[in-house]
């Protein structure tokens, strides 16, 4: 078992614990001996770039696909040895904010919040009526409670899915990213909120997202992923110390440096140009 | 050598196809055993409720909104039937016996099938581009995420709807095969065919007749909607991925509705039902 990063708690306040975290496709390691504990009541803010596998992190955290070696643990049980009726049991604990909003397309935006309490609670319709519209009112939808998926703004669609992750006033929110395809404006009112429900209720917070702004308004502490490891966890200050910082030399600084400022020049850079460009060719000529 | 190497490869590609074909019918069992319990479990545990909405919604979408294509459909086909068997069966002065043969074939399989084939192209196509999207969409992932089963909420809506409207849309097919038969008789060929062309018929046909072409029917609406499901629930890869689903959906359908009717008339003439 590899060793836990010094600067992660090991008391009982971790609500997610992912240990050793492997998972292949076609042979390649998408996450390659991924450690992580979440808090409860904080947001984490797990960055990195397009195909650096926080996405599929994120769906292993949600028990929606499986491990291929390590496991992760959710309220201190391991999703991986739970069955069906264990898992849904799990899953009403936690809500999940996809990045497209992922609203059921065939019923109105009051009936994707409805359709949680109506199917796992034993509430009656009145008051399930009365949940929605405080549900809608958190996320400033109110008036569109009638209105289809089809008929709102992307910025809507995600807040109507928010306003459904948070029906069964869920201990843990994830997100997706949350603020992909929104303008500067919604994007922040995104932000604002997930502040906000965390605040009104305490949730615990992940949140993937490859934008640097909304990622530094949100969290507590941040992870960075790359190339399926985690390279670094720890809180928003000391990133922002990177971030602020100058170019020290230290491969991993820079990197992270790299990609918090989203510079054109750096490790990263460096890494795309130099892979194996002349063998590529050379084989490419010899192949034929 | 090289045709030693072919061979390896033929063999392989035959394997592979086999394998394809086994994990493929695994897998719609798979579905098909899921579904299942959770019919039963909806019967049975309170905890466990099937929407009779989405149910009535399905069948509206599947069954009812379908009823004029198949009629108009089996309407031809029963003009096909008679117009092709009256020139032979004249040579044998036995045109009258047109309504005898249009009451057995569509009865007992043209009733059915052709339905059966109408329903993959109509309900099979729309459920498989329908659940593709909701792949595409995340939606299914925030069906389970939000500890609600795709099966339940999804397929089994769609299965029992294109099960029950199958056998009520083939009871539609059989009658308007007869019909436009009769019509056809009417029009075009003379009072020896349509004379007592439904009483020949009554008697021609015998409750058994009636009742395989139902179950049959019954069995291709679970192929198609269990074909439509499995294709539109492993969706990947975006809008292209939906096309594909739809398209595989009607040729798996067309062939499995086609390959099941040979094992049903099979197992009945062997056992004379």
């Amino acid at each position: 078992m590899s060793e836990l990063p010094d600067n992660l708690p090991r008391g009982d306040d971790a609500v997610i614990r992912v240990v050793d975290l492997v998972k292949r496709y076609d042979g390649r390691a998408v996450l390659d001996g991924v450690n992580l504990e979440v808090r409860r009541g904080e947001t984490l803010v797990i960055m990195g770039g397009s195909g650096c596998g926080k996405s599929t992190l994120l769906r292993h955290m949600i028990g929606s696909i499986w491990p291929d070696e390590g496991r992760v643990e959710l309220f201190g049980q391991d999703l991986g040895a739970l069955d069906q009726e264990g898992l849904d049991g799990i899953r009403k604990r936690f809500g999940i904010l996809f990045q497209s909003g992922a609203l059921f397309n065939s019923m109105t935006v009051g009936e994707n919040v409805a359709l949680p309490l109506k199917e796992h609670t034993d509430l009656d319709d009145d008051t399930i009526q009365i949940m929605v519209t405080i549900k809608l009112e958190l996320v400033g939808l109110r008036q569109a409670a009638d209105r289809m998926p089809s008929e709102i703004s992307g910025g809507m669609k995600k807040r109507a899915g928010l306003a459904r992750a948070i029906a069964l006033d869920p201990e843990i929110l994830f997100y997706d990213e949350p603020s992909a395809g929104l303008d500067p404006v919604t994007s922040a009112e995104i932000d604002q909120l997930i502040i906000d429900l965390s605040r009104k209720l305490g949730v615990t917070s992940v949140v993937v997202t490859h934008e640097m702004d909304s990622a530094f308004s949100i969290a507590d502490r941040m992870a960075m992923l790359d190339k399926g490891r985690m390279l670094k966890i720890a809180p928003r200050s000391e990133f922002e110390q990177i971030r602020d910082g100058e170019p020290t030399g230290d491969e991993m600084g820079d990197l992270i440096r790299q990609f918090l400022r989203g510079d054109s020049h750096g490790p990263i850079t460096r890494r795309r140009l130099s892979t194996g460009y002349e063998e590529d060719i050379l084989e490419a000529a010899g192949g034929r | 050598m090289s045709t030693e190497g072919k061979g390896h490869d033929f063999v392989e590609f035959l394997g592979a196809k086999l394998l394809g074909g086994f994990v493929y019918a695994g897998g719609m069992a798979l579905l098909l055993g899921a579904a299942i319990n959770e019919v039963f479990r909806g019967l049975f545990s309170p905890k466990v409720r099937l929407s009779g909405r989405a149910m009535a919604d399905q069948m509206v979408r599947v069954g009812v909104r379908s009823v004029g294509i198949v009629v108009l459909v089996q309407l031809f086909i029963g003009v096909i039937l008679a117009l092709q068997m009256a020139p032979p069966l004249s040579t044998f002065k036995q045109e009258a016996m047109i309504a005898n043969i249009i009451g057995i074939a569509g009865f007992r399989m043209l009733g059915p099938i052709i339905t059966a084939v109408v329903l993959s192209g109509f309900a099979g196509a729309s459920i498989a581009a329908e659940l593709g999207t909701m792949v595409v969409a995340e939606e299914i992932e925030a069906l389970e995420a939000t500890a609600l089963s795709p099966v339940r909420f999804l397929v089994v809506p769609r299965v029992v709807a294109t099960f029950l409207m199958m056998i009520l849309l083939a009871i539609i097919a059989d009658w308007m095969i007869a019909v436009g038969g009769y019509i056809t008789s009417r029009v075009v060929l003379g009072p020896g065919v349509y004379e007592g062309y439904f009483e020949r018929m009554r008697d021609q046909l015998r409750y058994r007749d009636f009742i395989t072409g139902l179950v049959q029917a019954g069995v291709f609406g679970i192929l198609i909607s269990l074909i439509a499901c499995y294709e539109g629930l492993k969706v990947k890869g975006g809008a292209e991925g939906v096309g594909r689903a739809t398209t595989m959906t009607v040729v798996y359908s067309i062939v499995a509705i086609i390959s099941a009717a040979c094992v049903f008339t099979v197992v009945f003439y062997v056992f004379d039902w």
